[in-house]
């Protein structure tokens, strides 16, 4: 087996590749509801169905998929400039910690003031957060992948030791879980009596945003340009280390919005389990999405729906609701080798 | 005897046919050429030969035995041995060690290392091919380097030898030994394939010359048959108007630099004590071999480099804050020697990529929002003045051929009338109609005014254009000369590193 470099394919041809990239997981995701003695047409009916099959399922479907347009924009953004930040999931603690801090009653504010702030020093923790790897990347030369990697173990450390110490709620029985936010400090729900809050309007929002960085402004096209040649994008002239560091800093500060949404929006609290992994499905989303803001969207809410589908199908049909794990592994896999199968062709003898 | 035989070979990238019916046949104790502009397929036409890449359809045959396709394995055992135009050696290793690579168990108990010394010893002497086989491969020049590459193919018995581009890196003395050494291996029966684009090497050492133009063989002759003239007209197509050129208006130093150093970065060479300067109206060519400081040079012109000590002033002003902006404020134009990793984005756009060096100017760019249409215009103009064939300013900047890509960079270079242009290696790789037009356009810089450096390993190109000579050795420069005042065995010894009594201040 060998690669040969081919020309670069059609916009068409490269919208089909994550569509055939999801196709093949749930070919392999079959293969595993087969061997756990279930029918695969059946299971992945339920999973559309608890996904998208109500008004209810849907609203949980995005409100599972808002951190992940936060932590999936993080991830697009810094990849874009081949930042690899893998630290998504820490940068994410970074800004619920902050949001703790400030919103249990530390500023008496009304809403309309004390939820901006919240967001404002929250995204600067999180871009804090990314800073130190990215300085000790272009100063030193040390990965990224492995300092941003290895931070995520220290961040939950650090959230759990807040929680047994200075942020624990007195009355909370003990649990490691910080005090409930203050009223003027939770961002309001869409719909009364549904889980989705505000906060998907700030990731949408933030998506548009990042698109019209990345697409318009100079920034985004240094960011382009460093990720695709620093070398040719330091003898034009662009401030490579300065780009890079503040590609750090945007995608760090999206990240922590996602933790200050999911508190501030969702849990009301800092709990150890604010994240079952959003950070790193992020990556899956940043990927399926090719890195385009927008595209991130709909790959957030994929997920998610395989998420809150897989939870709703396990109750019914007996299959573990890990399948949703394997499934968006299996998603990340298949993306990468539709990505490179867009740059070459794979010649068999 | 034939003992090499590529049958009808064709090989598709996509749309682009690469090698299109391509057949060669190579004789017992023959130097066939394999001449062509860059594109042309020749390096397609050995990758396939090698078993690197697999033919859409064609046979290759060594020896009377067809080659199964896409095998290196079956190549080398068929004793094919290729010399690649970049080296294929371990830095850390020792010659011996390299040679042996791939060939013998290293670290096995049964690695004879003696009988292999012995070995390369007699290759050694037997072709010229000095070198020690227990010195580290770092610390050998690039001619010592090639030639282990060839130890390596004879080490395997090679019976044909592929030369990639094999005088590239050499001085013209280098050249004359590896010609000499070519000599003895033919005398001994071997057969060789010299892949090339420069006429004279071709006349000087090939018993037949197969031209190849667009995939396509343009023509076969006896090298004894044709000359210089008739070869590059097969290989563009067409006959060759190379530019007048004029005599030089000189006016004042535009870039001075007095006793320059620049620091030491890794293994290459640093500037030490150089003294230059660039005259409006004429071109200085900096003749030298490969990895003599040429880089250094370059970088501090480009602003990617900063003077260790010594003065430069740029128009009268000192090299404060010295960067690529400032380079580029100061006026000074730069073509980068490599235009793929340095030159151009390759995954962007040839819109994206003209306005590099720009889109911070209110003509790209207001309040940190980029004017895409602006851009496109900008593209557009130089697609045009520059004559790039390509689909259009949204093309990405891969997809063009080297002689499109560098008439690009020289746009985005000349198209804001620089007063010092900077032209390291500008036509590297690139056809005889390519070359013929970037020193049409520096020659005109030079017309209204410019101050040209054009850094360059082909001595030709040099003698050609420039108006002034230095030679650049070991990170030194020696004194200039005029245009003619020099011969070229007297350059050649510069270049070889050895100083001039009659030159020296």
């Amino acid at each position: 087996m060998r690669l040969e470099p081919k020309p670069a394919p059609t916009l068409a041809v490269t919208l089909l590749y994550p569509v055939a990239a999801v196709a093949a997981t749930v070919v392999i995701a079959s293969l595993l509801v087969l061997i756990a003695g279930a029918n695969p047409f059946s299971v992945f009916g339920l999973v559309l169905k608890g996904a998208a099959g109500s008004q209810f399922a849907l609203m949980e479907t995005l409100t599972r998929a808002t951190p992940l347009v936060f932590t999936g924009l993080a991830v697009a953004v810094a990849f874009r400039a081949k930042l690899w930040n893998i630290g998504a999931e820490a940068q994410l603690y970074a800004g619920a910690i902050l949001t703790v801090v400030l919103g249990t009653g530390a500023l008496p504010l009304p809403a309309i003031i004390l939820l901006p702030l919240m967001a404002i020093f929250a995204a600067l923790a999180g871009a804090m957060l990314l800073l130190g790897p990215a300085v000790l990347k272009v100063r030193f030369g040390v990965d990224e992948v492995v300092t941003t990697l290895l931070l995520n173990f220290v961040m939950i450390l650090f959230v759990s030791m807040l929680l047994e110490g200075v942020l624990k709620d007195p009355t909370g029985l003990g649990w490691p879980q910080s005090q409930k936010l203050i009223a003027e400090a939770r961002l309001p729900r869409i719909v009364t009596g549904r889980r989705l809050h505000c906060g998907f309007v700030l990731a949408l929002l933030s998506a548009i945003a990042v698109w019209i960085v990345m697409k318009k402004t100079t920034l985004g096209y240094e960011m382009r340009a460093v990720g695709h040649n620093p070398e040719a994008a330091r003898f034009s002239g662009m401030p490579v280390n300065r780009i890079l560091l503040k590609t750090a800093l945007i995608s760090g500060g999206l990240a922590a919005l996602g933790g200050f949404s999911e508190v501030a929006g969702l849990k009301g609290n800092l709990t150890l389990d604010l994240s079952p992994g959003f950070g790193y499905s992020g990556i899956v989303v940043a990927m399926l999405a090719m890195l385009n803001p927008l595209g991130v969207i709909v790959a957030a809410i994929f997920v998610a729906g395989i998420f809150v589908g897989a939870d709703a199908m396990s109750r019914t049909a007996g299959v573990p609701s890990y399948i949703a794990n394997v499934m968006v592994a299996t998603a990340l896999l298949t993306m990468v080798t539709a990505i490179m199968l867009t740059r070459y062709q794979v010649r068999w003898r | 005897m034939t003992v090499l035989r590529l049958s009808s070979i064709t090989k598709r990238f996509g749309p682009l046919v690469a090698n299109d019916a391509i057949s060669l046949d190579l004789a017992r104790g023959e130097v066939v050429a394999l001449l062509g502009e860059n594109g042309a397929g020749k390096t397609t036409l050995m990758n396939i030969l090698f078993g690197h890449y697999v033919a859409d359809e064609g046979t290759v045959e060594a020896f009377g035995k067809e080659l199964p396709p896409g095998d290196p394995r079956a190549a080398l055992d068929a004793g094919i041995g290729m010399v690649h135009q970049h080296f294929t050696l371990a830095d850390n290793m020792t010659v011996l060690e390299n040679i042996a690579l791939g060939t013998e168990p290293l670290f096995a108990p049964r690695f004879r290392r003696e009988a292999a010394r012995q070995k390369i010893r007699k290759l050694s002497a037997d072709f010229g091919l000095e070198v020690h086989p227990d010195s580290l491969v770092s610390a050998l020049t690039v001619g010592e380097r090639q030639r282990v590459e060839i130890l390596k193919a004879l080490y395997r018995d090679a019976r044909i030898l592929i030369l990639d581009e094999p005088t590239a890196v050499l001085t013209p003395l280098e050249t004359d030994a590896l010609f000499a050494t070519l000599r003895k291996l033919v005398a001994e029966g071997l057969s060789i394939i010299f892949i090339s684009h420069k006429l004279n090497e071709v006349m000087a050492i090939s018993d037949r010359v197969i031209v190849l133009r667009a995939g396509k063989v343009a023509g076969e002759r006896r090298t004894a048959d044709t000359d210089r003239k008739a070869l590059a007209a097969l290989m563009v197509g067409q006959d060759l108007v190379s530019p007048p050129v004029a005599p030089a208006v000189t006016g004042p130093a535009l870039l001075v630099m007095e006793h320059v150093s620049t620091p030491r970065r890794g293994t290459g060479i640093a500037l030490s004590d150089v003294t230059l300067s660039l005259h409006s109206g004429e071109i200085t060519g900096v003749a030298g071999v490969s990895g003599n400081g040429q880089a250094a040079l370059a970088g501090l012109l480009s602003g990617l480099e900063t003077p260790q000590s010594g003065s430069m002033t740029v128009q009268g002003h000192g090299p404060d804050g010295w960067s690529p902006v400032a380079a580029l404020e100061a006026g000074i134009a730069r073509i980068p020697e490599d235009r793929h990793a340095v030159g151009a984005i390759a995954d962007m756009s040839v819109m994206e990529n003209v306005i590099s060096e720009r889109y911070r100017t209110p003509r790209f760019s207001k309040h940190g929002f980029m004017d895409w249409k602006a851009a496109r215009n900008f593209a557009e103009e130089i697609i045009r003045d520059y004559d790039v064939k390509c689909p259009g300013p949204d093309a990405r900047i891969r997809l063009l051929s080297g002689g499109n890509m560098q008439k690009l960079i020289l746009g985005r270079a000349l198209d804001p009338e620089p007063v010092i242009i900077l032209a390291n290696q500008p036509t590297r790789g690139l056809d005889v109609g390519a070359i013929a037009y970037v020193h049409g356009r520096l020659l005109e810089a030079r017309a209204r005014g410019a101050a040209v450096l054009l850094i360059s390993e082909d001595l030709d190109e040099i003698l050609t254009l420039a108006d002034r000579i230095v030679v650049i050795s070991g990170g030194r420069l020696s004194a200039p000369s005029a245009r003619g005042e020099r011969t070229v065995r007297e350059l050649g010894e510069l270049m070889a590193g050895h100083a001039e009594a009659a030159h020296a201040p």
